[in-house]
């Protein structure tokens, strides 16, 4: 996925707020921090000196607690908010140097945004809202009735259009936003904290559809959130701020099981692991028996060759197709059977490396091992119920985690 | 000591030490004299729309004007409204007042609608710049503050006597709410949807007639209230420079210590305030309400008729 230059690149990145950046700008760059550069200037460090590299198709998620930064740094994208210092690259175009003409033509055609509180236009139906971006670029009226009316199908609202915003439900409202955002086609999404104001069941809804709408659209979407929880769902990589500054940036596998300071680990200690760590990341690579390279004789010689109480059956295409057990194959050898197809048995678990611990726990109780495989179905190894009992139990420091997730699970 | 010095610097001068008075009537006699052309041109297209405004509502027949006010106020106000209106209209043709009303109303009208062309932009030019509104919110206190009388005497000096030096006090005097209203309401438009707009790379043109000016427009609408009313509370001011109508009833009036002629002039006033406020300040209120203006009043009684007799027509 990542081209040849990512989608978008912030470089030594710095926002101060207040009367007198330029002297604030020179007391960080000798290394004040955000409390004496308030206290000597009284300008207030938004975001200090952060560089990431986004890329294209790329779920970024950039988690903080409130107040340290995560708005700064999204306005500075798309120049809601105009930076001190440092270079925002999008499409390798810095947008920190361009004019106003172009910069509305970025925002225009490039980079859309949802907003927290939605920022629907009251006096607009719901329709009107939907096309304000295409309106904006100077669309027909029908052609961009059109568009809009598509996107409404999109997001599931189509018989509001006429409707003014207020009448729909808070999560309703976003979905207006959301389909607003992606009307004009843009390439890349901003989303600051766009479902923190809905209700939990909401919240989770409108993050499946958000997921769901991306695996379709592969957008580059750069998505604000206070929520640890919502970060590691939804996040393909994970950004955490604090006070301005970036902390770490990562898979969220990585941020859970490799959190660089105790101010990361404090904030994942209350995270569901099994949530967040992927079957891949515990796959035990064996080697299958492959269908049609050989009879039953060889695949017990392999079997017994790796020290195997059981082995899967793949296909030609390295599809998992079977799973043979040693005391089964043993008395097929001895009985004579050479054909591997009529000993394996077929009804074992076959799960994806991207599934979650927490979605494979109720297939571990079978006692079967399951076969993993990757996105494009090919085996890549087995899981057993004893490997994601251990990858829990070390990775949490309170081992009372394993029946709680596990009761979750069931 | 001090207070020696202050009383010696405030009352022991045979002339100010400030000649502030002698000043002005200089600067007024000065562009008296060199730029009273400038004010005469300023009075030509005053005077046409005055002029043909007023001959319009002198020739209109009263039963039609009263048909179209009234009908108007149950359209955009409320039936109550039109009611309303209807009983102070034929109040006031009844008590002998209607020429000098649709007088009054004509100059009502042009110095209102002085009061928009020149305070929108100027309301939108403050709302947008904090230097323009640091200019001009002092000229409004003063316009505000200064009793008229005081730029009476300046006003006919420049513009002669009779219906334009009317209409300019008038505007004077009536014009500020208008451009604070408007400043306050397109700075009242919530950050958010400004910043929403801005996001979708909205020009500051877009900006102000897509998301400013019809969020504002409540309060805009408010402030054109209010510059009616207040134009029309300068009605009796302005007929001291020759200005008839109403206001020229109740000076004559006064003038004769004939009470009853001032007291109808002074009904006629009162009675087209409250029939200009009711009718103004529900047009603004009612664009806030949901149901589609054609759905409402005459208009909708009309297609409620007509779609009894095709029901087809209909919509969900
Ligand atoms: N317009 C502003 N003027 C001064 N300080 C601001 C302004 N906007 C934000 N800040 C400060 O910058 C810091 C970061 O704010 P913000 O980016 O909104 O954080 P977050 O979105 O993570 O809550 C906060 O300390 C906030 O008080
Ligand atoms: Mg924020």
């Amino acid at each position: 996925m990542p081209s040849s230059q990512p989608k978008i690149k912030l470089e030594n990145l710095i926002k101060i707020y207040g009367q007198n950046p330029q002297r604030a700008l020179k007391l960080f760059q000798e290394g004040g921090n955000r409390d004496n550069i308030l206290e000597a200037t009284g300008n207030v460090l938004g975001v200090a000196n952060v560089s990431l590299s986004i890329e294209e198709g790329e779920l970024f998620v950039v988690m903080g607690l409130s107040g340290s930064g995560k708005s700064t740094l999204v306005r500075c994208i798309n120049r809601l908010i105009e930076p001190t210092s440092g270079q925002i690259l999008i499409d390798g175009e810095d947008v920190t140097r361009v004019d106003q003409e172009r910069l509305r033509e970025i925002r225009r055609t490039k980079v859309s945004m949802v907003f927290q509180r939605f920022g629907l236009l009251p006096h607009k139906t719901v329709l009107e809202n939907v096309e304000y971006g295409l309106k904006m670029c100077g669309l027909p009226l029908a052609e961009r009735h059109e568009k809009a009316q598509h996107m409404l199908d999109v997001v599931g609202l189509h018989q509001w259009a006429n409707y003014a915003p207020s009448s729909l439900s808070g999560g309703m409202q976003q979905r207006v936003g959301l389909a607003r955002a992606l009307a004009t086609e843009a390439p890349i999404l901003l989303m600051d904290e766009a479902f923190s104001a809905l209700d939990p069941l909401i919240r989770r809804e409108m993050q499946d559809e958000l997921m769901r709408l991306q695996s379709e659209l592969k957008r580059t979407i750069v998505f604000i959130s206070h929520d640890i929880q919502e970060a590691l769902r939804i996040g393909d990589r994970v950004a955490i701020m604090k006070d301005g500054h970036l902390v770490q940036v990562g898979t969220p596998e990585e941020i859970v099981t490799n959190p660089v300071d105790g101010y990361i680990a404090a904030f994942t200690q209350d995270v569901n692991r099994a949530q967040v760590l992927k079957t891949g990341s515990i796959v035990r690579q064996t080697v299958p028996f492959i269908l049609g390279k050989g009879s039953a004789r060889a695949a017990l010689d392999q079997m017994q060759g790796n020290a195997l109480t059981r082995m899967h059956v793949v296909d030609r295409h390295g599809k998992p197709i079977g799973i043979l057990n040693q005391a089964e194959l043993q008395n097929a050898v001895t009985s004579n059977v050479q054909d591997v197809e009529s000993v394996m048995s077929t009804d074992f678990p076959v799960v994806k490396a991207s599934t979650s611990l927490e979605e494979i726990f109720h297939l571990a109780r079978f006692g079967v091992p399951m076969a993993v495989i990757n996105r494009s179905g090919k085996f890549k190894g087995v899981v057993e119920q004893s490997d994601i009992l251990a990858s829990i139990g070390r990775l949490s420091n309170d081992k009372a985690d394993v029946p709680q997730a596990l009761s979750t699970a069931v | 000591m001090i207070p020696d010095i202050f009383n010696w610097l405030f009352f022991n001068q045979s002339s100010q030490i400030i000649p502030l008075g002698d000043w002005i009537s200089a600067a007024v006699a000065w562009v008296v004299v060199n730029f009273r052309w400038v004010f005469q041109l300023i009075r030509i297209p005053i005077s046409h729309t005055l002029n043909a405004i007023e001959a319009f509502l002198q020739w209109l027949p009263p039963i039609l004007f009263i048909a179209v006010v009234v009908l108007f106020a149950w359209q955009f106000a409320t039936r109550k409204i039109a009611i309303l209106s209807l009983f102070a209209m034929v109040a006031i043709g009844m008590i002998g007042a209607w020429t000098e009303t649709m007088t009054t109303l004509s100059l009502v009208i042009v110095a209102v609608l002085l009061c928009i062309v020149v305070g929108l932009p100027l309301g939108i030019a403050s709302a947008r710049n904090n230097r323009a509104e640091a200019i001009i919110r002092p000229m409004l206190d003063a316009m505000q503050t200064l009793p008229a009388f005081v730029y009476l005497v300046p006003v006919v000096m420049l513009f002669g006597t009779g219906k334009v030096p009317g209409v300019i006090v008038t505007f004077i005097f009536a014009v500020p709410p208008l451009i604070r209203l408007t400043n306050i309401g397109i700075r009242q438009v919530s950050e958010e949807t400004v910043e929403a707009a801005l996001a979708f790379g909205s020009t500051p043109k877009q900006m102000l007639w897509e998301v400013q000016l019809p969020l504002a427009m409540p309060t805009i609408l408010a402030g054109v209230n209010q510059a009616i009313m207040l134009a029309l509370s300068m009605v009796v001011i302005a007929s001291l420079i020759a200005v008839e109508g109403l206001g020229q009833m109740v000076n004559r009036g006064i003038g004769r210590l004939d009470v009853g002629l001032a007291a109808v002039g002074g009904l006629g006033i009162v009675l087209m305030a409250i029939v200009l406020d009711r009718i103004t300040q529900n047009v603004g209120k009612s664009s806030q309400n949901s149901l589609n203006w054609r759905d409402r009043g005459p208009w909708g009684a009309l297609r409620k008729l007509t779609s009894q007799r095709r029901p087809s027509v209909s919509t969900p």
